[in-house]
């Protein structure tokens, strides 16, 4: 590749690219993130290379091929876009892969393979067409198609860097701070502080030794997934949001904080980060501008703490990740002691999007105060789970049912929770709220990097707080006693709850060491670790009351108050028999088995195995 | 200078205090466990909490580390800091039940009994040993591991450490714990440094180093006879 040495190089290159694009010739696009490639994209890229190859269709005139990261509907995978039509096709196997090459290149479409809603019935061909996708405003997804992840010239070719090249060409660093604070985006790590407002504050520290930009790829809530489709799928995204920050700050070093549980958003960043040298996009003297700016990655070593902003830098300095007291904030002392401004990897994705269509533009979408889109990971109970793009404000009930299909199974949608182990739930019976900081941060949880669990009627609110305070208790960094003792003990008291040794005086305990915990921590992790708990107890505590007075679980999931047994629908096929692990049932070929109750320790095997559902949880 | 309001009275004091230097200053008592002159301070133990800011946005930190800005409000008793006190107190109760210090704490601030399931541990983590050990006697002999459940003070590897003097810093100031030498039970050993001496028939003149503070421990004992 060749260096590019002034703006006027890249808009040549630039104009060559776009013009060689082609929107016309048909596209085949393999989403192929990790989600893709667990449920095998990988043999669906390897059955179209080969076919193409078998009918010489490699010459890109005709047909082309294009493998790019996630694009959000993880239940339909692996599937296949077809572009410029946008026809839709989930859940391809091997087989069918061929004929669509075949009828690809023959310009004709497989209604047989099309989409079939479950609601109405019919087939749907195009995907902007899915229920799952209308609802939804895909402005940074929708690029994730566009682009091969590993292939600069994709993204240049689809207009990338343009923004970049705009913000320099105007000269004024400031420029771009002033665009960013008019377009209203906030931090989309979960806080939601006005990006413009934390650039303005580093831009007017003193240049002295340094500054630095820092991507927080930490992502540690379980169940979110986000970041990982974008630093996969569009890597060159972050990249050019750093170095438009870096301009207008006056930082010359960024640092991409990347968690080590992701394998293929490193592999593709490296990537990523090689090309943009190589072509003079990050170095010295970038485009002939006088702007120098370089990034390097950092891998977590796998603590949820290291996502707290302070534990961050302390982790990049190469100590253990343990948060300090704030103030002084990063903005004012941070990597080294020198001014640090961190920001989420969808707050960076953004910063493309402000600068190229303007900040007004951006600001058209959403709400007042909560402008532009956030990336839910919308997963747990719901018929389509995957990654959705929504316009702030819309509502949880349209994501749940409109985006989401609604429950799968005949249990009722009972509530959702949002931000990971420092959120909340929300109950049904609230789901008209709108979905921005606010309206959530007053329900009692919080939007979070987000991540969204449906949970259904066979959920324990209990079960959830205890499964969130265990997590916290592992990832807690030790430091105040108050967060590591605290969290152990509301652990200890709904384990209690869950097994029937509670006492009614336990909840009011549980609810009192809940707030010290929130009153007295220092870091983030310990001062919302008690939202699960204290929004669990708000909304669901006759669910609490159920297991302590009356030694009831009512979604039948605590092990402790509930029996498996089977019914007259056995069939006597001897699956379950063999599946438990305690051999705890007995029976002959043809009748009806028994579970013997001492033995059973409720795994839920039998019932994974049973056909005819004929094992009861009472 | 400067200035702020601590409980209501407004005071002055010199860049670079923390709240709990100003508030002991002025004679207001806001209690500590893993605070000690002469070390930095941590904010570990967070009994020393206090509710600063005002109206919606007030919030408890800890005094030893927070230092005081301009127009702060300061109020080191408020109810919210009272019962937030109690319960760090409650919870200090119930994983170190036998210390003498977290007692006589306990029963100045009214806490009388504890709802928690009753642990006996002998550390609470306060690190005030780690700081005497790194800043007084600037041996950085000992230090945390691990996070969570499993964090604990020792030497690297639990391996007996070259740079520990036995100068007994670290059960000097404990607060808590009553650190003593524990040889017969080598894994609670802070220092390491009995639990891989060599037995005393090998070498008896290795003994005559050793400056234990404690009660003569086993190794002590084997060397006097």
């Amino acid at each position: 590749m060749e260096r590019l040495r002034s703006i006027e190089d890249f808009q040549e290159l630039r104009d060559r690219l776009v013009s060689d694009r082609n929107p016309k010739i048909p596209t085949i696009v393999i989403p192929a993130g990790t989600c893709g490639q667990a449920s095998g994209a990988n043999d669906l890229i390897r059955v179209a290379k080969r076919e193409l190859l078998a009918r010489g269709l490699t010459d890109r005139n005709h047909v082309r091929l294009r493998v790019t990261g996630c694009h959000g509907f993880c239940e339909a995978e692996p599937s296949v876009l077809v572009e410029p039509d946008g026809t839709f096709y989930p859940k391809v196997d091997p087989q069918d892969m061929v004929r669509i090459v075949e009828a690809v290149a023959e310009g004709r479409r497989l209604e047989d393979l099309f989409f079939l809603d479950p609601a109405s019935g019919q087939r749907i061909e195009r995907q902007c067409e899915i229920p799952f996708f209308k609802t939804q405003v895909r402005t940074i997804l929708a690029r994730n198609e566009k682009v091969d992840p590993i292939r600069v010239y994709d993204y240049l070719g689809s207009g990338g860097y343009s923004a970049l090249v705009k913000a320099l060409a105007k000269g004024e660093p400031r420029w771009a701070i002033q665009e960013v604070k008019t377009s209203g985006l906030r931090g989309r790590g979960g806080a939601g502080f006005p990006t413009g407002l934390k650039w303005e504050l580093l831009a007017n520290q003193r240049n002295g030794h340094g500054k630095f930009l820092v991507c927080n790829a930490d992502e540690g809530d379980p169940g979110a997934y986000m970041d990982r489709s974008v630093l996969e799928g569009n890597p060159h995204s972050i990249i050019e949001g750093m170095l438009i920050g870096g301009y207008a700050t006056g930082a010359n070093e960024g640092v991409v904080y990347v968690r080590a549980e992701y394998p293929l958003a490193v592999k593709h960043l490296v990537i990523a980060l090689r090309q943009c040298r190589e072509l003079g996009l990050l170095g010295q003297n970038i485009l002939g501008s006088g702007f120098s700016f370089d990034i390097r990655i950092v891998k977590g070593a796998g603590a949820f703490v290291c996502g707290e902003e302070t534990a961050l830098i302390r982790s990049i300095e190469g100590k253990v990740g343990e948060p300090r007291q704030r103030p002084p904030f990063p903005v004012q002392k941070g990597i080294e002691g020198k001014p640090t401004a961190i920001n989420n990897v969808e707050t960076w994705a953004n910063i493309p999007v402000i600068i190229a269509d303007g900040a007004d533009t951006f600001a058209k979408v959403g709400t007042k105060g909560n402008t532009g889109t956030k990336i839910f990971s919308l997963v747990g109970k719901i018929k389509n789970t995957g990654l959705v793009e929504i316009p702030m404000g819309i509502t949880i009930d349209e994501i749940v049912t409109k985006i989401g299909g609604g429950p799968v199974g005949k249990a009722r949608i009972k509530a959702v929770q949002t931000g990971g182990p420092s959120g909340g739930c929300i109950p049904v019976d609230r789901f008209d709220l709108p979905i921005d900081y606010d309206s959530l941060t007053q329900a009692g949880s919080i939007m979070g990097s987000g991540g969204m669990i449906v949970m259904d009627e066979k959920t324990c609110m209990v079960d959830v707080a205890k499964y969130f305070m265990n997590f916290l208790k592992d990832e807690s960094c030790g430091k105040c006693f108050t967060c590591r003792k605290g969290i152990q003990r509301m652990h200890e008291i709904l384990e209690d709850v869950s097994e029937g040794r509670a006492t009614l005086d336990q909840l009011d305990l549980l609810e009192e060491l809940a707030t010290a915990v929130k009153d007295t921590t220092m870091c983030g992790l310990g001062q919302t670790a008690s939202n699960p708990v204290h929004s669990t107890l708000r909304y669901f505590r006759d669910e609490y009351i159920e297991h302590i007075v009356r030694g009831r679980c009512p979604a039948g999931v605590c092990k402790a108050f509930v029996t498996y047994s089977i019914n007259e629908d056995c069939t006597g096929c001897m699956l379950c028999t063999k599946a438990c692990p305690e051999n705890a049932i007995s029976g002959v070929k043809k009748q009806r088995h028994a579970i013997d109750a001492g033995k059973c320790i409720k795994c839920g095997a039998c019932i994974t195995m049973c056909k005819f559902d004929a094992i009861d949880v009472v | 200078m400067i200035t702020l309001t601590i409980n209501g009275l407004q005071v002055s004091v010199e860049n670079g205090t923390t709240l709990l230097e100003a508030a002991r200053f002025f004679g207001l008592p806001i209690p500590t466990l893993c605070h000690m002159d002469g070390l930095s301070p941590y904010g570990a133990c967070r009994l020393c909490v206090v509710e600063v800011g005002e109206g919606p946005r007030a919030k408890l930190v800890s005094s030893c580390t927070y230092l005081a800005q301009d127009g702060l409000a300061v109020r080191t008793a408020s109810s919210r800091v009272v019962r937030a006190r109690k319960m760090v107190l409650e919870l200090l109760l119930a994983s170190c039940p036998q210390s003498k210090t977290i007692q006589d704490l306990a029963a100045l601030h009214n806490v009388r009994q504890q709802r928690f399931r009753q642990e006996h541990e002998d550390c609470i983590l306060c690190g005030l040993c780690v700081r005497m050990c790194e800043e007084q006697m600037m041996a950085k002999a000992i230090a945390f591991r691990g996070r969570g459940q499993t964090r604990s003070i020792g030497t690297p590897f639990d391996i007996r450490s070259e740079t520990c003097r036995l100068c007994g810093g670290c059960m000097y100031v404990c607060p808590a714990c009553q650190l003593r030498c524990t040889y017969t039970e080598p894994e609670k050993a802070v220092c390491g440094g009995c639990a891989n001496l060599s037995p005393p028939c090998v070498g008896k003149e290795s003994f005559d180093d050793m400056m234990c503070y404690m009660s003569p421990c086993v190794a002590c004992e084997i060397a006097t006879h």
